[in-house]
């Protein structure tokens, strides 16, 4: 039985009309904002289905747009965040497509800022979000746990390395969620700890033998 | 306090009753023990939901600023002006529910703050009620969150058994949901037992099942925002039966069982869609083909 919190029902407060297509996409774009790490120069926004369908009149794509920027779901500037101060600085673009295969409410940001980045999501209702790949590898990231992401060689023993680093803050992990492009090839691993990580942590787990790529993805506030 | 292992409304009346509680007593400290916070901040939180919801009446009150689809936003204002010509038959808090109800929806379809209760189109139900009676009975705030708390955890074990979404079972989940919410939450803002305040979630429900979620142009617009006044209704009538003493025959948990069922079996074409009902109408294919081209 799913277990649920009063405040999942008596809230959030924030901007309408609607938590999937307008609460939800100011999550989504809050998260992956949060994985990429900075506000992107540029971005592209491929909405799907029913976010293309109905995104305008559901303000999601000004929702989108708000949570790449960094603004919180009750954050009046959503409304007229195309003409606000705070959207002059980034170059963006909508693009709109029908897909069966995904998602009724779903989104790809590719974001660009010298890096580029794809990071896939979908709201799967009441202003839950989930982003399901980022670079093509596939991961479960919903907003609610502290998430340290690592790309690396996909060689023995490398889920123990990380871990005892974890481990020795006695800290504990929510989930643990890995994925590769092929035996010995790249492999991403995605962990969600319940607190928070110390940066010493994070700075030894860059400086593990074929680790590539390391993110420390903060989660969403309530 | 052990708290957890509570979600039926079966569960949640014995434990009022072995601990002499209230249901806002027995869910703040479910809460607090859930989230791992202290009980003061599970009541700053809904205090905060509340203080919003009252800025959210406020604003739409004041406001006829159209939807981006312009099908609805100035309907609240016709109300007030009627209502202060000639007054409702059933007079100021009557006139009062209706208004709070409409300027809340009204405020979320114009993208302004509300507070999503449960769903951001039911936004104006538990507000309207809680809000408008508080006032006419001059009811502190503190126990105006107290009801707001009831209506949390009325939410939370109807969603442990139903998802709280049109997509999965129709609008019952949404503006019914928020109906028997808004039913529970009235009966104990006015002073009522446990037993009355589930009686009135039972009597809210029983009368929203089958109800679809069938928004035209697929915008939470038509029919959503003016059917949350009619529910803020419908919790006032469970309201007022309730603390009659009048009972539910079918036990609220079954009620919910039944809820889940009616949404199981309704066709996905009432189920937020858009395929079917009034989605599907003439007027509102002829809306979408303006709208959406």
């Amino acid at each position: 039985m799913k277990q649920t919190a009063i405040f999942d029902i008596i809230s959030p407060i924030m901007i309408g009309p609607s938590s999937s297509h307008t609460a939800g996409a100011v999550r989504l774009g809050l998260l992956a904002r949060n994985i990429y790490g900075e506000t992107p120069k540029k971005v592209t926004f491929k909405l799907f289905n029913s976010y293309a369908q109905t995104g305008k009149g559901h303000g999601t794509e000004k929702g989108l747009l708000a949570g790449v920027l960094g603004l919180s779901v009750d954050d009046r500037r959503i409304k007229n965040i195309f003409d606000d101060e705070i959207s002059k600085n980034i170059e963006y673009k909508f693009e709109y497509y029908e897909d069966f295969k995904k998602h009724p409410n779903s989104v790809d940001f590719v974001f660009e800022n010298g890096r580029t980045m794809d990071i896939y999501g979908e709201s799967v209702g009441a202003g839950e979000v989930v982003v399901r790949t980022i670079d093509g590898f596939s991961v479960k990231l919903s907003g609610k746990y502290n998430t340290l992401m690592i790309v690396y060689d996909d060689i023995p023993g490398m889920i123990s390395k990380v871990t005892s680093l974890i481990q020795a803050k006695n800290i504990n992990i929510a989930s643990l969620h890995c994925d590769r492009y092929a035996k010995g090839e790249e492999a991403s691993m995605c962990i969600c700890i319940d607190g928070d990580l110390d940066n010493d942590v994070i700075e030894a787990v860059k400086k593990i033998d074929r680790v590539y790529f390391v993110s420390y993805i903060k989660k969403l506030e309530e | 306090m052990e708290t957890k292992g509570i979600n039926t409304f079966e569960q949640l009346l014995e434990a009022c009753n072995a601990r002499g509680k209230r249901i806002w007593q027995i869910a703040q400290a479910y809460e607090s023990e859930w989230c791992e916070v202290p009980v003061n901040k599970v009541r700053k939180c809904a205090m905060a939901s509340l203080q919003a919801m009252k800025e959210a009446i406020r604003t739409g009150l004041q406001s006829t600023e159209l939807s981006m689809s312009g099908m609805c936003g100035n309907d609240c204002a016709k109300l007030q002006k009627r209502f202060a010509e000639r007054p409702a038959v059933f007079g100021k808090t009557f006139e009062k529910i209706l208004t709070y109800a409409l300027a809340t929806s009204e405020e979320n379809i114009r993208m302004g703050k509300i507070v999503a209760c449960p769903t951001a189109g039911s936004c104006g139900i538990v507000p309207a009620v809680i809000i408008a009676i508080a006032e006419d009975f001059n009811i502190s705030e503190e126990r105006q969150v107290n009801a707001l708390i009831t209506a949390g955890e009325i939410g939370r074990i109807i969603s442990a058994k139903v998802s709280l979404a049109g997509a999965v079972a129709g609008c019952q989940a949404e503006c019914g949901a928020a109906a028997a919410m808004a039913a529970g939450a009235v009966t104990q803002l006015l002073g009522s037992p446990p037993k009355q305040v589930l009686n009135a979630v039972a009597l809210a429900l029983k009368n929203i099942l089958g109800l679809t979620c069938d928004p035209v142009c697929g915008l939470v617009e038509v029919p959503c925002v003016k059917r949350n006044p009619f529910m803020a209704i419908i919790a006032m009538t469970a309201c007022e039966m309730a603390m009659s003493g009048v009972e539910s025959k079918i036990p609220v948990d079954e009620v919910v069982d039944a809820m889940d069922q009616t949404g199981q079996l309704m066709s996905p074409a009432l189920k937020e869609s858009s395929l079917g009902g009034l989605a599907r109408t003439k007027t509102a294919l002829e809306l979408q083909k303006r709208l959406f081209g």
